[in-house]
């Protein structure tokens, strides 16, 4: 069972309370882009073997958005943010260079 | 290669077995072939197996990091069926669907191929119109279903209960030719038939990176070292996106777990297949009288062949209503495989940004029925270019707005 800590009301959540929102901090592309960049912004995924941002909702608790950081090969959880930011924060990105030297996400790590 | 016969089963019995060979060869592999294939599921061994039988190419690596068949091929819950909506989907489905009936033969290998009739319950007005619009569609398509009555239903499955409070069941879609078949053997009869054309399948090999020059494939890097090819098929599901990122592309394509479970055996108590989309469970009944069971996929990304309890516990809650005799049935095994889900839940059978490789996946929850059709287009697709099968389901189409979208493989529509 996987167990995300809701950055707002601070409830350690069972995912049976949250809802996945897919991956996180995407770029947004709307009317006027090119069909490369909208194509990029609605489908390419990372959908890494490894460490992972997602967003999810603490849908059945406060029903705010948030951002949490995973390893989807690991199940491990580094940690959660608030969903107003659109890079994670440092203290997470170093849970996770500690974790796993050499990481990399999109330009990340 | 020995063909099995009666013959040979005889001939052996008198001999104490020992006359029997390996099934295929597991050589070392060359450093170059005409055409490397990553993963030895279903769609791999049946692309390599097609390249062969249909177009004469032979000199053909099949690449597998753990065992033959060992990835969602050797986790499904085996339901074949070609009763969608969409032509394209229609005719890639049906293609398979008919190879199906004749692969035991075509492979002189047994796979256990019955086709003993598909149900998928109407329980809202919702799925009633849905289906009815299936069957019409299919009649147009040469595909042979029929939405029955739920008189029909209990007939033909007497251990259901017809008026759950929640989910009556309203008619269903039949497909009588639907069916399932054993999942191993199909991977089993692909690699032999493979392995005797000349191929080599090369197991414990993990491709781990992808060799080009300006914009060409050239090879790809393994744990057994380096392979050099023309042409190279990733045709490895749950890790396509791995591949793809190996091959300098991305593709849209979500890894989730999905799991399925199987009873304690039981007497035979029921003879079809039968699907309940509307709570997500379906059910069937194998030969060693487990029913076999398999509900929706798990909502976040994971590589880890490992789902969530509660899944399991959903997907049982909801069938016992419409079938309350399996709510004393112990459950004996559960497991998990990983499968690769696209933007509009239809596959991908297609060129890449990469000139000389191919990728087949995004069958995601319900691709084993598709395993000789996919093999067929794949292997056309490869050899020539072009395959009109596949044409519908390239990378393309998410660029240019032309989705098929009908949830093939959905959450649970297996
Ligand atoms: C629980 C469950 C139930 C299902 N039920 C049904 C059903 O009832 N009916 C149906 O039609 N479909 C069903 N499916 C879907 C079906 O199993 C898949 O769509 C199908 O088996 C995919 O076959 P494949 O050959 O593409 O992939 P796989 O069989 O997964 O083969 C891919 C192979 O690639 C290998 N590989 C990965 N990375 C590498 C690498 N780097 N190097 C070398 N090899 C690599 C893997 O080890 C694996 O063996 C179900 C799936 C699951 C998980
Ligand atoms: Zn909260």
């Amino acid at each position: 069972m996987l167990i995300l800590e809701c950055p707002y009301c601070g409830v350690k959540a069972d995912e049976t309370e949250l809802s996945a929102g897919g991956e996180a901090h995407l770029k947004r592309f709307g009317p006027g882009a090119d069909d490369e960049s909208f194509e990029g912004y609605l489908f390419a995924r990372e959908n890494p073997k490894g460490v992972h941002f997602e967003r999810w909702r603490h849908s059945y608790g406060c029903g705010k958005w948030f951002h949490a950081a995973r390893n989807t090969a690991t199940l491990e959880v580094y940690g959660t943010y608030p969903a107003q930011v659109s890079v994670p924060p440092k203290d997470i990105l170093k849970t996770i260079s500690a974790a796993v030297p050499g990481w990399r996400w999109r330009d990340l790590g | 290669m020995k063909r099995y016969s009666v013959f040979a089963v005889a001939r052996e019995a008198l001999r104490h077995h020992t006359g029997w060979e390996r099934a295929w060869r597991s050589p070392a592999p060359k450093r170059r072939y005409d055409v490397v294939i990553v993963g030895a599921g279903g769609h791999g061994l049946a692309t390599a197996y097609y390249l062969g039988k249909n177009f004469g190419i032979t000199n053909v690596a099949v690449i597998e990091k753990g065992w033959l068949g060992g990835g969602n091929t050797g986790r499904n819950t085996t339901i074949i069926r070609s009763n969608y909506l969409q032509d394209a989907s229609a005719a890639i489905y049906e293609k398979a669907r008919s190879l199906y009936e004749t692969m035991s033969q075509d492979l002189n290998y047994n796979v256990m191929f019955s086709p003993r009739g598909v149900m998928m319950l109407a329980q809202t007005q919702h799925e009633v119109r849905g289906y009815k619009r299936t069957a019409h569609a299919n009649l147009l398509q040469g595909v042979a279903t029929e939405f029955i009555s739920p008189a029909r239903v209990k007939e033909l499955v007497p251990i259901i209960h017809l008026e759950g409070p929640r989910y009556p069941v309203l008619g269903a879609l039949w497909q009588p030719r639907g069916g399932t078949a054993r999942h191993d053997a199909v991977a089993w009869g692909y690699a032999r038939a493979c392995s005797a054309m000349g191929m080599d399948i090369i197991q414990q090999c993990e491709v781990t990176g992808v060799r080009t020059e300006n914009g060409q494939v050239r090879g790809v890097e393994t744990t057994k070292g380096a392979i050099d090819c023309a042409k190279l098929g990733i045709v490895v599901a749950g890790h396509s996106s791995v591949l793809a990122q190996m091959a300098g592309f991305r593709l849209p394509i979500e890894s989730l777990a999905l799991q399925a479970l199987v009873s304690e055996p039981i007497k035979p108590c029921m003879d079809v297949v039968v699907m309940a989309n509307t709570v997500h469970g379906y059910m069937s009944q194998s030969d060693k009288g487990e029913m076999v069971i398999g509900g929706g996929t798990d909502g976040f990304n994971n590589y880890t062949q490992r789902g969530s309890f509660h899944h399991i516990e959903e997907t049982v809650r909801a069938l016992i209503e419409t079938f309350p005799m399996i709510s004393r049935l112990k459950m004996l095994r559960q497991w998990g495989g990983i499968v690769d889900m696209t933007g509009d839940r239809s596959p991908i059978l297609s060129k890449t940004p990469l000139e000389g490789c191919f990728v087949n996946c995004g069958w995601g929850t319900g691709g084993f029925k598709a395993i000789p059709g996919s093999g067929w287009a794949m292997a056309e697709l490869m050899a020539t270019g072009a395959s009109p099968l596949a044409a519908e389901f390239s990378l393309s189409r998410f660029r240019e707005g032309r989705f098929i979208d009908e949830s093939v493989a959905a959450g649970v529509a297996h």
